[in-house]
């Protein structure tokens, strides 16, 4: 009896752990309270000040341009590593596969530094010129885009690309008609991972910014350091709308996934 | 001008790869048009990379590709007027089966109602009228292969290649597609080349059989002249099945052989030693003492139609193929109708390769010295007190200058497991070997490049490592200078 409990219990412990956390944030974001404590009215007073004040709008729009645009040159520079690795010598292809792990595996604050030194004190290219932060950021996530395209290469039957071509297909289309449709869903997937990795960075961006510009997460660290509350607490509302917003696209990725699974099964039946 | 019945003339092709490795030595062949030629070998003998070089994945490092007299050896495939059905199918996953086929023509900008027609003719020729707009992963093997041929042949090419296509197939699907694809060539009057290790795919389906083996042609021919008139001892052992037994001309259209003698319809010289090929269905059963020779049954095995029987003769080994069964231990004679064996002039397998002088004037084979006396392999020469090796005027011999090769019957050479044994003196694989009655002909690569063929009774297995034991006191030298 008892064992049966705690067996139940445990799963419950852990998930309260794992949320609790951002659903008293998410609670709290809909109060007028300035500090978690006791609660006197609810308001949706934090939103307003969300979407109202234009350092916080200016901050999350940027944050979100950043985001795009890095996770966009990254799966370009990352879909091209790994078609030109995959359609390399042996050698060649496994060297290039080491090469990109070590920036997946180094720690960000090494990344972030070392290529602040080499942009911004070697090359002399200013911060204020967006294109360290920009760059950084391309760096950080194109190795992920790269590992995440490299199965789909890998599943795809090789003789594919030389099928395009006997067809009388140019390189350049057998690539895009024939070889980037079946590598789609890798770049997809690491794009969305660029997105996040770039989302996510604090330790990049506090080295390559420009003095004047903030990411969402150098925002939160300066902002939760300083005393201004309306800023603060309007900080739990935009917390609680990223996490209502990835709660949405997960539940969207696990809907569309269970949906062509069932295509697929009903292909299978249909053989 | 070039001779306009060949549509395709191959000379002198060769491809290496960047690790030294021939693919494909000195290969010579003209198609005829309208011809269906089989390249056939086992695998790895360099018929695919052949035909990759037909179709312009692979560039040939020496030769020319002549197209209708014009080379086109450096043209990208996509510029070729020949299309390829490739071994995996390899259709477009993302795309309908119309698409899928209608992709080269897009590819040539053919107007949109052409290209609905011309698929539609083209799923009826293979027989999957109505499959328009279903997806490829919707099909079984053999739909998948007759759209991969289907989409090859909408292009009109005036080659079609054919990779092993129906390797991937059942037994019985294979045979139909078989019959189909011979009819398919009858219909179209396209040139089909052929790539299959399977000889019966090949005798079946070819008008001529371009017999491979280790980047070499071994024969080209009709499949009556490969099966009944094979060139050498590959060709008679890959073919069908086969006892090959080395033996002598003993007078006019006489033979002697695997312990007997026997009279033959090929005119060859007496004394020339031979390889003589029997065909297990050529063997007739007889009472002792009757027939050339005799031997006793050590087995008997039921094949459906046939009786495969072994019996061993002496040293010989013989397989007849009988409908008649015999009783293992039975004391049996043998008897082979002239026309029934098939002579061949024996090939010359003296290995022949080049062995260095070092520094200190000895000769050596794979940095490992062969006790031999210098000073008698080559005229005049002496030592001197240095052990340096003087010529017939009294100069030091320069061993950069001088090149001396080596000759030693295969059956000299000993094979051993024991790699580390000192009198090792290289290391090979087996990449061959073929049964001659009463000792297997083994061929080996060494990673000197140099192969090497030897003789032993015993049997080795294909990819075994072994170390090589060539005695000195076999070896004949000679030197070039």
């Amino acid at each position: 009896m008892t064992k049966k409990l705690i067996r139940g219990l445990i799963p419950v412990i852990a998930l309260i752990f794992l949320y609790a956390p951002i659903l008293i944030l998410a609670v709290y974001s809909f109060t007028d309270a300035t500090q978690i404590g006791a609660i006197r009215g609810f308001t949706l007073k934090n939103y307003v000040t969300l979407f109202t004040t234009e350092e916080l709008r200016n901050m999350i729009l940027g944050t979100i341009l950043l985001a795009l645009a890095s996770a966009l040159l990254a799966t370009l520079f990352g879909t091209l590593g790994a078609i030109g690795a995959f359609y390399s010598r042996k050698r060649v292809s496994s060297a290039v596969s080491t090469v990109n792990q070590i920036p997946v595996i180094n720690a960000d604050v090494v990344t972030g530094f070392s290529l602040c030194i080499l942009l911004v004190v070697v090359l002399g290219i200013s911060k204020d010129t967006y294109l360290p932060l920009l760059f950084g950021h391309v760096t950080l996530s194109a190795p992920f885009v790269y590992l995440s395209v490299m199965p789909k290469l890998k599943q795809m039957d090789s003789s594919l690309y030389e099928a395009a071509l006997d067809l009388g297909a140019t390189p350049a289309s057998a690539l895009f008609r024939v070889v980037i449709p079946q590598i789609f869903s890798g770049m997809v997937s690491g794009f969305s991972l660029a997105v996040t990795l770039s989302l996510d960075d604090y330790f990049i961006a506090t080295y390559t910014k420009p003095a004047t510009f903030d990411t969402i997460s150098t925002y939160v660290v300066n902002a939760t350091k300083g005393s201004q509350t309306a800023i603060k607490t309007a900080l739990w509302a935009l917390s609680t709308l990223i996490f209502v917003i990835v709660i949405l696209i997960v539940l969207g990725l696990n809907l569309r996934a269970r949906r062509a699974d069932r295509s697929d099964l009903r292909k299978e039946a249909g053989r | 001008m070039a001779n306009s019945e060949n549509i395709i003339e191959l000379k002198h092709i060769s491809r290496t790869f960047e690790d030294g490795f021939a693919a494909v030595s000195d290969f010579n062949l003209e198609v005829k048009r309208g011809e269906f030629v089989t390249f056939l070998g086992p695998s790895g003998c360099g018929k695919t990379t052949t035909l990759r070089m037909i179709a312009g994945f692979d560039m040939p490092t020496e030769g020319d590709i002549l197209l209708d007299g014009k080379d086109i050896s450096k043209l990208p495939p996509n510029e070729r007027p020949i299309n390829t059905v490739f071994q995996r199918y390899a259709l477009f996953p993302h795309m309908n089966i119309y698409d899928n086929i209608a992709f080269g023509l897009k590819q040539k900008k053919t107007p949109k109602e052409e290209i609905r027609k011309k698929v539609k003719k083209v799923l009826e020729l293979v027989d999957l009228e109505g499959f328009e707009k279903r997806s490829v992963s919707t099909l079984s093997g053999g739909q998948q292969q007759r759209v991969a041929i289907a989409r090859a042949l909408v292009n009109e090419p005036e080659i079609l290649l054919l990779d092993e296509p129906l390797g991937a197939l059942d037994l019985k699907m294979r045979k139909e597609m078989q019959i189909e694809l011979k009819a398919m060539h009858d219909e179209l009057g396209i040139t089909f080349i052929y790539v299959t290790h399977d000889q019966e795919e090949a005798l079946t389906m070819s008008d001529k059989i371009v017999v491979m083996s280790e980047g070499r042609i071994q024969q080209i021919g009709t499949p009556e002249d490969i099966y009944n008139e094979p060139q050498n001892a590959f060709v008679a052992d890959f073919i069908g099945e086969s006892n090959i037994f080395n033996g002598i001309m003993t007078g006019a259209l006489e033979a002697r052989f695997a312990g007997g003698h026997f009279k033959c319809v090929d005119d060859v010289a007496e004394g020339t030693q031979i390889t003589a090929v029997v065909r297990p269905e050529d063997i007739e059963i007889v009472k002792p003492g009757e027939g050339q020779i005799r031997g006793r049954v050590i087995s008997v095995i039921f094949k459906g139609i046939h009786y495969e029987i072994t019996v061993q003769s002496g040293r010989y080994e013989v397989v007849i193929q009988s409908t008649k069964s015999a009783k293992v231990g039975d004391e049996v004679g043998m008897k082979v109708e002239p026309d029934g064996i098939h002579i061949m002039i024996a090939e010359d397998h003296t290995n022949i390769f080049p062995v260095d002088m070092n520094r200190s004037h000895r000769l050596e084979f794979n940095g490992k010295e062969l006790w031999t006396s210098l000073t008698q392999i080559i005229k005049g020469s002496r030592r001197n007190e240095n052990g340096e090796l003087l010529d017939e005027n009294g100069e030091v011999i320069d061993p950069e200058k001088i090149h001396i090769s080596a000759a030693i019957e295969p059956q000299d050479i000993q094979m051993t497991d024991d790699i580390d044994d000192e009198k090792v003196l290289v290391e090979g694989t087996i990449s061959n070997l073929i049964y001659k009655g009463d000792h297997y002909s083994y061929v080996l690569n060494t990673d000197l490049g140099q192969d090497f063929i030897v003789d032993d009774e015993y049997l080795w297995n294909m990819g075994d490592r072994v170390g090589l034991i060539l005695p000195a006191d076999k070896m004949r030298f000679s030197v070039k200078k």
